[in-house]
């Protein structure tokens, strides 16, 4: 696969040795850094940030990995101060902006706007969200989050708990999973379980799924707790949302069954889902998890600009 | 059973066994009713033995190819197509869903991009019985009903 010019729209358009390319150009850069302090693959290159809706963590994410490999950053964080706000179309912003940079970085209220923006630009895009469809470099900081702490994904049992229904972030880390040999645990209200078309894809490729509502029950069998909040904007109506809001608290009491060895991630930013005395545990890999987005975007900013190989 | 005379064409298109009440949207979809066409005909809700009642198409002058014609698969699984040279049936198929459904079916996605940027929409067939069609831009899958009510 040549990843020079390539864009990164949709977990969907990779494939597992895709995957793995990414997670292993990750560690070499996160070793790089650590030895060297800074990087200069990208020198002289420019990132755009195009944020049409604000994200900070992720905009900061990637400024960040593109400061690391010692390239330069423009944007915007927010549609209302850019021709946008005039009824500039989405293609002619993309086309001016491509004339200031070698690489965009896109998040869009829209679904599929990334994907509109990548066929409309000659530099590679870099889909950091498109409404609740694909946030694919989140999936794959999860997935190194986790090959980093265990050495590897395959034979690991793994529970993802909360608003499996609406969580964007835990269909495609689910859809990623299933190229791995693991067990899946999937833990979640009765009003928000994960949708039925994902759990039939999952066996079908073979993986051990159990669906359940029993967080306190499966805690022990488990080596990576995947935590989402349960998000007040996803819901169609307010009483749904009152239902199920607050249903999961992990605290260190729960976690006193649980493995030694197990991790807890997190997407973030949480609410109440996990109690603040849980960050000292050693279960904690939530802000690990979030350090991790540093040397994945550094990766696919790297390949797709093509100074990396 | 009564067969319904309807004028023969010298050469053109005739797409036969269309849905009763589907005929319109058919020539809809390809375009056929714009004005400086050739002479268009449609015969409705003409007895069949295969689907009780259904639709005909004629279209003089104009040779559909088989990929324009295949868009109606959507509404027409069965539909045939005869290419007339000459009063005779120079070429018969049966239409088949393409691999891709680009710029006739709009995406019930309201959020989706496709809805708000100039761009045309554009699906891929993911399986065929039963239909099944994944927005290329939002990613939604979209089944039965909703399909025909996009169209
Ligand atoms: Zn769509």
């Amino acid at each position: 696969m040549d990843w020079k010019g390539r864009d990164v729209i949709s977990i969907r358009d990779f494939s597992k040795e895709d995957i793995e390319f990414v997670l292993r150009v990750a560690e070499r850069l996160e070793n790089e850094l650590n030895e060297k302090g800074s990087l200069d693959y990208a020198r002289g290159k420019i990132l755009a940030t195009l944020f049409f809706e604000p994200s900070t963590r992720t905009r900061l994410s990637f400024e960040s990995a593109m400061h690391r490999l010692g390239g330069s950053v423009i944007g915007f964080s927010s549609a209302a101060s850019t021709s946008v706000k005039k009824g500039e179309s989405l293609a002619d912003t993309i086309k001016t902006v491509e004339q200031y940079s070698d690489v965009i970085v896109i998040r869009h209220p829209m679904e599929g706007a990334a994907r509109l923006a990548a066929e409309v630009a000659d530099i590679p895009v870099i889909n950091a969200g498109d409404g609740s469809n694909q946030h694919p470099t989140q999936t794959l900081l999860d997935l190194y989050t986790i090959k980093r702490a265990f050495g590897k994904i395959d034979g690991l049992t793994i529970g993802l708990l909360g608003d499996l229904k609406y969580g964007r972030t835990v269909h495609s880390l689910a859809e990623a999973l299933a190229f791995y040999d693991v067990e899946l645990y999937l833990i979640s209200p009765e009003l928000l379980r994960m949708p039925k078309h994902i759990v039939d894809e999952l066996r079908e490729k073979g993986v051990k799924v159990h669906e359940t509502t029993d967080l306190e029950g499966t805690i022990p069998e488990l080596d990576v707790l995947y935590v989402t909040r349960i998000q007040r904007e996803r819901f169609p109506d307010e009483e749904e949302y009152l239902k199920v809001k607050g249903s999961y608290r992990v605290n260190c009491e729960l976690l006193k069954s649980a493995k030694e060895s197990m991790k807890i991630m997190h997407p973030l930013p949480r609410v109440d889902e996990i109690h603040p005395e849980v960050d000292k545990s050693a279960h904690a890999l939530y802000f690990r998890q979030v350090f991790s987005g540093v040397p994945v975007r550094m990766a696919l900013l790297g390949l797709t600009l093509g100074v990396i190989e | 059973m009564s067969e319904l005379k309807v004028t023969a064409i010298k050469e053109g298109t005739v797409i036969d066994h269309i849905p009763a009440g589907k005929g319109l949207k058919v020539i809809e979809i390809l375009r056929l009713n714009r004005v400086n066409g050739g002479v268009l005909l449609l015969a409705a809700n003409v007895s069949s033995g295969k689907l009780g009642r259904k639709d005909i198409v004629k279209v003089e002058g104009k040779f559909l190819s088989e990929e324009e014609v295949n868009k109606i698969a959507l509404i027409a699984p069965n539909a045939t197509v005869n290419i007339v040279r000459d009063y005779r049936v120079a070429e018969k198929f049966r239409v088949s869903i393409p691999d891709e459904i680009v710029g006739i079916l709009r995406c019930p996605n309201p959020n989706c991009v496709s809805n708000h940027e100039y761009v045309r929409s554009r699906f891929h067939v993911e399986g065929r019985e039963p239909l099944k069609l994944r927005c290329h831009y939002c990613e939604r899958t979209i089944e039965g009903d909703e399909i025909l009510g996009n169209l």
